[in-house]
């Protein structure tokens, strides 16, 4: 699950100078229309870390990301929803092999890539650094925050680099089926015994922030992303994502009898476009930066996990084997 | 037939599932390789889909719902082996028991594919179709870990070592095995240890492991009758945990 406000690379004015002019027109030119990028074809060297970043950030969201389900699937609360949950949460780890493999495409490793995420130099979608507290959190997980990865991925999808691109179209078509199961269970909740309902209110209370964070900071204060726009790396602004769910699942929580904690949260009727308190940025920027609840405690299980395997990724390999460069 | 001997089989099997399923999902996040997740997640899946349709088979014998079943007993009324209830530990335990058991477990289910007791029988000709991914799964790491280097090696080799006497313990006797093997329900566990232990021969034999001398080895027995380790019901407290809030609701 990912639902952008990716954190790119600042690019300066020179981004493009070392660029052969003639190619770089070339490739904005199959862009424009509409055609994908092939690992092997030319491609400015931004365009490439850029998409290496991005590809990977979405990737170690989806192993972190099954980590604060993934402590539920013990607990859930009989056979359909532990049937139903094991089988999400691998999905969740399925997308990340996918990903891995889509970012390897553009020359970096996923052992690396794995070893950026434990030593802090590559991020993973903020809303995985909040703790889930009970069986009401798990389940406002699956529906809510998948949703707003579908936002983003739907829009990705339509982007300009192949292998990503494909491997977008699966992962989004098991998300929605993640977001019917986790619609269902919160629909149980919700219109449940008075302690599941009181449950459920609580989670929405505890994620409305971190999810409006999700789609990451306002456009008028994000880095500009014009050029990455056009290359159809970025394809929805963070509002334009942020904007699309909440109309999307505002009224669907509503529908449920359960309430979204902001006075100020309407639908502007002359512009269509939702109103809210703007969450805290700052905070945004502090937990990003690893100064979340739990942020440490996510990397530890990474770290400790990476480890505890490593003689047995020794042992699977086979010395004359030489590494490839998927062309997924 | 039967039925309190059909019962007590489908239970100790039921259970073996469910609570191994279990374990085996607590990989999910922190394997060794991002592959391993997702294979030891398959694996839970098929096994406690497996739990679910024997639970409804003890439905239909007059026994609770499989819900109630499965999540609201306690240690004492478990009749799984005690090896499937020990915590997944380190890799190399984990895969050690995925061999060990799942091998008693195919072989069980191949066994069963004959039974009298015909739901039974239609259930684990299915059955056997599943699991067969998970013995190639398990046959494969023992091979490569088994083979491979001297820290592989050793720590499979402890871990069979640690294993053994739990993985013996899968056969305690019920005190239904005459009956069983009269009606044609189950051929028993003797036969079912004498076939395992050639075929878990047959895959050692191609790895740098020894199989411990499996004659002289005291199995861990109990769990058949409701006696477990400490470990058991902290899992079934856990499992329970969310239904527990409100056990009359609709979760």
């Amino acid at each position: 699950m990912y639902g952008g406000g990716n954190l790119f690379e600042p690019m300066s004015k020179d981004a493009l100078k070392e660029e052969d002019p003639v190619k770089l027109s070339e490739f904005e030119a199959r862009i424009e229309r509409g055609e994908k990028i092939e690992p092997a074809d030319w491609m400015p060297q931004m365009y490439r870390r850029q998409l290496i970043r991005m590809i990977e950030q979405h990737a170690h969201s989806e192993i972190i990301g099954a980590l604060p389900e993934g402590t539920w699937i013990t607990r859930a609360p009989g056979f359909k929803r532990k049937l139903a949950l094991m089988a999400k949460v691998q999905d969740e780890v399925g997308h990340a092999q996918l990903l891995y493999s889509a970012a390897e495409t553009l020359g970096k490793s996923r052992e690396a890539m794995i070893n950026d995420l434990i030593n802090g130099k590559s991020k993973y979608s903020n809303v995985f650094n909040y703790p889930a507290f009970t069986w009401a959190d798990c389940c406002f997980i699956s529906w809510l925050v998948d949703a707003g990865a579908i936002v983003n991925q739907m829009a990705n999808a339509k982007g300009s680099y192949g292998p990503y691109c494909r491997a977008l179209a699966r992962i989004t078509i098991e998300e929605a089926f993640h977001l019917k199961y986790g619609h269902h269970c919160v629909i149980h909740l919700a219109t449940g015994t008075p302690t599941q309902r009181k449950m459920m209110q609580e989670a929405i209370n505890r994620w409305w922030k971190p999810m409006l964070q999700f789609f990451g900071p306002p456009d008028r204060i994000s880095a500009h992303t014009e050029v990455l726009m056009k290359w159809k790396v970025k394809m929805l602004s963070n509002d334009g994502c942020r904007q699309q769910w909440l109309d999307m699942y505002v009224p669907k929580i509503w529908e449920l009898g359960l309430t979204l904690p902001d006075d100020k949260l309407r639908q502007n009727p002359d512009t269509g476009k939702w109103e809210y308190t703007e969450p805290d940025w700052d905070e945004f920027k502090k937990v990003i930066n690893g100064d979340g609840p739990c942020n440490k405690e996510r990397l530890a299980v990474r770290r400790t996990a990476e480890e505890r395997g490593r003689w047995v990724r020794e042992a699977l390999r086979k010395p004359k084997s030489e590494y490839v460069v998927p062309l997924a | 037939m039967n039925t309190e001997a059909i019962i007590d089989l489908l239970y100790k099997i039921a259970d073996d599932q469910l609570i191994i399923g279990h374990r085996n999902s607590e990989w999910t996040g922190l394997g060794p390789i991002l592959e391993e997740d997702i294979a030891f997640s398959s694996m839970a899946q098929d096994k406690i889909g497996q739990s679910l349709v024997l639970y409804r088979m003890l439905n239909d014998l007059g026994e609770s719902d499989p819900d109630t079943i499965a999540f609201m007993r306690n240690a004492d009324q478990f009749h799984c082996c005690q090896f499937v209830e020990l915590p997944i530990g380190e890799f190399d335990f984990s895969i050690i028991r995925q061999f060990l058991f799942d091998t008693s477990e195919i072989i069980r289910f191949e066994m069963l594919s004959s039974s009298a007791y015909e739901p039974l029988a239609l259930a684990s000709k299915k059955f056997k179709g599943e699991i067969k991914y998970h013995i190639m799964h398990a046959n494969i790491f023992m091979k490569q870990l088994g083979n491979a280097t001297e820290e592989s090696v050793k720590r499979l080799q402890d871990a069979l070592e640690t294993a053994m006497p739990y993985a013996l313990g899968i056969f305690e006797t019920s005190e239904y095995e005459d009956a069983m093997m009269d009606e044609g329900i189950f051929a028993g566990e003797a036969t079912l240890r004498n076939k395992w232990t050639e075929r878990i021969e047959e895959v050692i034999s191609n790895t740098a492991l020894k199989l411990p001398d499996i004659g002289n080895i005291e199995p861990k027995t109990g769990g058949r009758y409701g006696k477990h380790t400490a470990h058991l019901q902290p899992l079934l407290d856990e499992m329970a945990e969310v239904l527990r809030i409100d056990p009359g609701a609709d979760w």
